[in-house]
């Protein structure tokens, strides 16, 4: 499968506090990244890196065979991307915010309308598209997000908690999205929900004080629990990766992949 | 798509935010308003008893520090508070493309204010046989100290998320950039600085080089004075994003 994000040596210090301290990253179609972490841990800031809002203090990002350093305005016409909390234009309604991103991907007339409506049509908006953004309830907000996130198509997909504020309906719908546009394309998606991962994603990545401590399939974050752990296994796992009381200091690698 | 493009898309998200929001009207009532007020009244543009608009361009400056500061301190402030910073920069846009868009949304609205002053003109045109040539100056001119104050405004919403911080900080700025020309203040400094600084800081201001516009003078050395200004504050806005946005 072809490499669609390839994120060498990432490192990023805001003054003496280094946030990220060395991630590499490889994620091809195909395939759904479930990124995880304690709050703190970089995951947002690893996200910022990706997609062009920071500049990585050390380490390239490369995105569907472009070097984001080199040619940023067309590595981000490579992805969407649902930065943190979903910001969105409150004073436009969702379907001018949507048709001002269709321009800023470069469409207009009727194929940024087509764009438009289909992105309305996919996270089930039709209801809401003349409605103010500033108005919508958090889970409609964060749909308009996604809607935006997905309007081009993009090979590369980077959503930061996109089901977070969702009701389980919801959640359930966008998790099927996300599946679905996992397919053929590279997704990498942060979380604070463990039954997330194991439910849309192929491969789970957790970071801790900007470090990978697992990268691995779902099955094999679950496996490293305790036999004897029957309930909220992957909280347990997670506890165990992300702090130092419970045997946190086997910070190995999985090599299933 | 190209670099013109990209500077149209967000031209027209931003033009078009000051109708969303009832404030840039508001204060374009008020501007239009005491622009008519103080141009009759204390200019006493009837009791002249001339021809011009010199009363309507004297006022432009002070009028121009609570409408400029009202236009641009929402331009960067208000992205940062709602974090769709975030987004501009994450979608096909350079830093450069955002700062020449918002500027030239936020010019575009000024210029606006000031067309809606047309009927002024037509008044002298109509009572007598003014200069249109020195009326015609005298626009220019408050259209480029506009730009120019505009661009040091946006320059200072880049530094806040509070759009009230950026208008107080862009007002003080431009009435800075006034007073340094003012006679007052020149005669205090210039006891103690060589005669060529005085003049360097005489040089500085928006004054000097407005009033030489307002008599009808079309000098390149305004008009550049104007430009400089206005690119080097957007340089420095470009810069500033790219510092801030983080935070």
């Amino acid at each position: 499968m072809k490499e669609l994000i390839v994120a060498r040596g990432l490192r990023k210090s805001f003054g003496s506090f280094e946030a990220v301290r060395g991630i590499d990253l490889i994620v091809p179609a195909g395939q759904v990244l479930g990124f995880l972490g304690p709050n703190g841990a970089g995951k947002s800031t690893t996200m910022r890196m990706l997609t062009g809002f920071l500049e990585p203090t050390e380490g390239t990002v490369t995105l569907n065979g472009i070097q984001l350093a080199a040619d940023p305005i067309a590595a981000k016409g490579t992805f969407g991307y649902l930065p943190e909390g979903a910001p969105a234009y409150g004073d436009m309604r969702v379907e001018e915010f949507l048709n001002f991103v269709a321009r800023a991907r470069g469409y207009a007339g009727a194929e940024a309308r087509a764009r438009v409506d289909r992105s309305i049509e996919r996270l089930h908006l039709e209801p809401y598209r003349r409605q103010l953004v500033e108005t919508l309830s958090k889970g409609y907000k964060r749909r308009t997000g996604l809607a935006q996130a997905i309007l081009h198509d993009p090979p590369i997909l980077v959503l930061d908690e996109p089901t977070d504020g969702l009701d389980p309906n919801q959640k359930h719908e966008v998790r099927e999205l996300i599946r679905r546009l996992g397919d053929d394309r590279a997704v990498v998606l942060s979380t604070h929900i463990l039954e997330e991962v194991e439910a849309v994603c192929t491969r789970a990545v957790i970071i801790n004080e900007g470090r990978v401590v697992f990268d691995g399939t779902p099955k094999a974050l679950d496996a490293k629990a305790a036999a004897n752990v029957t309930s909220n296994r992957l909280d347990h796992v997670f506890r165990m990766l992300t702090t130092s009381d419970i045997g946190g200091a086997s910070r190995t690698k999985a090599a299933s992949r | 798509m190209n670099s013109t493009a990209r500077i149209a898309t967000i031209f027209r998200r931003e033009f078009a935010a000051y109708f969303t929001s009832p404030l840039a009207g508001i204060f374009l009532v008020i501007y239009l308003f005491m622009s008519a007020v103080l141009t009759f009244q204390m200019g006493g543009l009837y009791e002249r008893g001339q021809a011009d608009l010199r009363p309507f361009f004297q006022v432009q400056p002070w009028l121009d520090l609570f409408l400029v500061p009202a236009l641009s301190m929402r331009l960067w402030a208000e992205d940062r508070r709602t974090g769709t910073i975030e987004l501009l920069l994450t979608l096909p846009f350079s830093v450069r493309d955002l700062v020449l868009g918002k500027f030239l949304a936020a010019w575009a609205f000024a210029c606006v204010a000031l067309a809606l002053t047309a009927p002024l003109w037509i008044t002298v045109a109509w009572l007598g046989s003014p200069d249109h040539g020195t009326i015609l100056v005298g626009y220019i001119a408050s259209a480029l100290m506009a730009g120019a104050f505009l661009a040091i405004g946006a320059f200072l919403s880049a530094f806040t998320k509070n759009q009230v911080i950026a208008f107080v900080l862009s007002g003080v700025a431009c009435f800075l950039l006034m007073v340094i020309g003012f006679p007052m203040l020149l005669d205090f400094v210039s006891g103690w600085l060589p005669r060529t600084a005085v003049e360097a800081i005489a040089a500085m201001s928006v004054m000097t080089h407005f009033e030489s516009m307002m008599r009808g003078v079309l000098d390149g050395r305004d008009v550049l004075y104007f430009v400089s200004v206005t690119a080097a504050f957007l340089f420095l806005n470009g810069i500033v994003v790219e510092w801030k946005k983080a935070e």
